[in-house]
């Protein structure tokens, strides 16, 4: 079966910008795909190339295996959930529903019929005749995802639909579209800066910085073994040591940085004497134990119910942050306190530093 | 009815406008209790209040309404000298509207067929040149508010405004030359041997829809413009991915959002047609006769004011009849217009 979507080495340039940089990479039918990356990143352009609003530089773009050259965003098997949802206010929801449909020349009693059905897909049955502005921004969300799978899509796109919702409802909808998902069965390919959306919802994340794609994984691969700096320093907290490979002993290298040499497992493979940076999450540093010790001033403590965040300056120019849990948060050092602080080189990572990362 | 009713009338009612606005703002007011907004007094002072309020509302009444209601007082009034004025003969009659439609204040045999003609040719085409306005302005102001980059709409705009720094008179002379028989156009075409004979442009009443149709295009591009310019353009792009074809985007996404300014536009640009003078009056073929010039003539040519006043008050309740039918149909509200 060919892909739901394929991009092979897209490039898209505005002027001398380039916005995304020799693009590649394969969506399985009925995936859920998140692009992740900061604003202005260039996963938005992405997407409005792959919905056909922006025609690439370079490169090709299939859907279902099909290329897509010249082919506007009407006669894609694509749609697209805008960021402010679009939807049209003079319209009611049933015909917001089914404009695609009115669009094809769907008759009104078969449009209707659709309108309800998606209507029960999204849990607001009898919404049919009200008004857009009736809605509650919730509401109104998932009206125009059923917008967007009147059309029978087979790939739906969305761009950080949920932004503009408030925290609890942001969380209540991941759930939802990701249930919608399930039960419709086609692609999803999300774009989102918010790392907690793309990794509870997705199966796949593509991570983006600067217009390229730095890696494309599951979630619980990118926060364990991030490939570049940026990842491990984008997906979730993580405190980086840069410095310099100074011995390399199979799976482990030795890292000479300012607090230390220091030891982490050394998946890219990198030589004595390259740039790099040794990662350790929070949650992986201990307070006197391990075997990678280095010492630090305990700054300021944010207490946060089940976890305690401490911040330590060290004699790096960044400060640590240790996060513990549970019983451990019991042993926090106070204010000013000298401790030593370790962690064990399985726990560590050592990837290249920025800048030398596509050597 | 004797002529004091009118004076009473025309320094009454506009009191009696005033009067009803207060009395149903002070109704909506205490429907919203508490809710209400902080009241426009309560935020700028007695002082400033008093004088906006006074200054708007002599403006409104000794600019707008009083010389409207004289007009309208004056049409019901027959033709008299001057020493007659308010004398016993000054009284109210029905003899300027019978003119109208009779061509004779007393003898109701035989219908004013000229002038009753010229009224439905004035109203028929300014309904065309207004149709003619938006289809012309309608594609020019979408590229504008929606396609064009930034330098080319502040061009455009330079374009469509300069040339109406040249006053209405000058511009339906130049029109004059441009299509007159010995004029540039028919020069043009005559040189390069494409006609024979110059064609009576003027004549044909081409110079009189063109003067027409260009005197007041500004009025229908702006509030296409800001109408079409407030459309969310994502919008567009949400009913192009689901499948739409341009037209089908602008009939039923761009249109419907756009009602409101379309509305205004045509009736601005119909209003103003319907009552222009400069262009019909330089720029009318010896055939075409355009009301506006035959109210000026009772004016002026055969010095009955109140006849003129008839026929400049057949004229605007016309419109306003007609404008407002228009808007009925279409489902729209004075409020949204002027939104």
């Amino acid at each position: 079966m060919a892909a739901a979507v394929d991009l092979s080495h897209v490039t898209i340039r505005f002027g001398d910008f380039t916005a995304v940089d020799d693009a590649t990479l394969s969506i399985e039918p009925g995936e859920f795909f998140s692009f992740l990356g900061p604003s202005g990143c260039g996963k938005t352009t992405l997407l409005r190339t792959i919905s056909g609003f922006i025609e690439p530089t370079e490169g090709v773009v299939r859907i279902g295996g099909e290329d897509m050259k010249g082919r506007g965003p009407n006669a894609r098997p694509t749609a697209l959930i805008f960021q402010n949802l679009a939807l049209f206010p003079m319209m009611s929801v049933a015909d917001n529903i089914t404009y695609g449909l009115r669009v094809r020349g769907v008759s009104r009693a078969e449009r209707r019929k659709t309108a309800e059905r998606l209507l029960d897909l999204i849990a607001l049955p009898g919404s049919a005749d009200k008004r857009i502005d009736e809605l509650s921004g919730g509401q109104k969300q998932r009206v125009a995802i059923a917008r967007a799978l009147a059309v029978e899509p087979k790939v739906l796109l969305l761009d950080e639909p949920l932004s503009a919702l408030d925290l609890k409802l942001r969380q209540h909808m991941r759930n939802e579209l990701r249930a919608i998902q399930r039960r419709v069965g086609i692609t999803f390919i999300y774009i989102t800066h918010d790392q907690g959306e793309a990794l509870t919802m997705s199966d796949r994340v593509a991570v983006m910085n600067r217009g390229v794609i730095e890696q494309i994984a599951d979630g619980r691969t990118l926060y364990t073994a991030p490939r570049t700096a940026f990842v491990a320093s984008f997906v979730g907290e993580n405190n980086g040591f840069p410095g310099r490979v100074s011995a390399v002993d199979g799976e482990i290298a030795a890292v000479e940085t300012a607090v230390g040499v220091l030891r982490g497992r050394n998946l890219r493979k990198l030589r004595v004497g390259s740039d790099a940076v040794l990662y350790v999450r929070p949650e992986a540093l201990v307070i006197g134990r391990g075997s990678e010790l280095f010492a630090g001033v305990a700054q300021t403590a944010a207490f946060e119910g089940t976890l305690t965040h401490v911040t330590f300056a060290t004699r790096g120019d960044r400060p640590v942050t240790l996060t513990a849990a549970g019983r451990a948060a019991e042993a926090i050092p106070s204010e000013g306190e000298e401790v030593v602080l370790g962690f064990d080189p399985a726990s560590a990572l050592v990837v290249p530093a920025e800048g030398g990362a596509h050597a | 009815m004797h002529s004091s009713v009118g004076k009473v009338l025309i320094f009454a009612l506009p009191v009696v406008v005033i009067a009803w606005f207060w009395a149903t703002a002070l109704m909506e007011r205490r429907r919203l209790g508490s809710l209400a907004p902080l009241g426009f007094v309560q935020r700028n002072g007695v002082a400033v209040a008093t004088y906006l309020v006074l200054a708007v509302a002599l403006w409104a009444v000794v600019m707008i309404v009083l010389p409207q209601l004289f007009m309208v007082d004056l049409s019901f009034r027959p033709k008299l000298p001057p020493p007659q004025v308010g004398g016993e003969k000054d009284v109210y009659t029905l003899a300027n509207y019978r003119y109208f439609l009779f061509g004779s204040a007393t003898d109701t045999s035989s219908w004013n067929t000229t002038h009753l003609q010229a009224f439905g040719l004035t109203i028929v085409a300014s309904v065309l040149i207004t149709a003619f306005n938006f289809a012309l302005c309608y594609p020019l102001a979408f590229h504008m508010a929606k396609a064009a980059p930034a330098a080319r709409v502040r061009l455009l705009m330079l374009l469509l405004i300069a040339p109406y720094w040249v006053n209405e008179i000058l511009r339906a002379f130049a029109f004059r030359i441009l299509l007159g028989s010995g004029g540039v156009l028919n020069q043009a075409l005559l040189g390069l041997g494409l006609i024979a004979e110059p064609i009576d442009f003027l004549g044909l009443d081409v110079g009189l829809y063109a003067g027409l149709s260009y005197a007041y295009l500004l009025l229908m591009i702006f509030p296409l413009y800001n109408a079409i310019e407030s459309l969310d353009t994502n919008q567009i792009e949400a009913a192009r991915d689901l499948g739409a074809p341009w037209w089908h985007i602008h009939l039923f996404v761009v249109m419907p959002h756009a009602k409101p300014g379309i509305a205004s536009g045509c009736t601005l640009v119909f209003m103003l047609t319907a009552g222009a003078l400069a262009a019909p009056l330089v720029l009318s073929g010896p055939r075409t006769l355009w009301f506006t010039p035959i109210v000026y003539d009772r004016f002026y040519q055969a010095f009955n004011w109140p006849q003129g006043a008839a026929y400049a008050f057949i004229l605007l309740i016309a419109c306003i009849v007609f404008v407002l039918t228009v808007m009925r149909l279409g489902r729209l509200t004075l409020g949204e217009i002027t939104r």
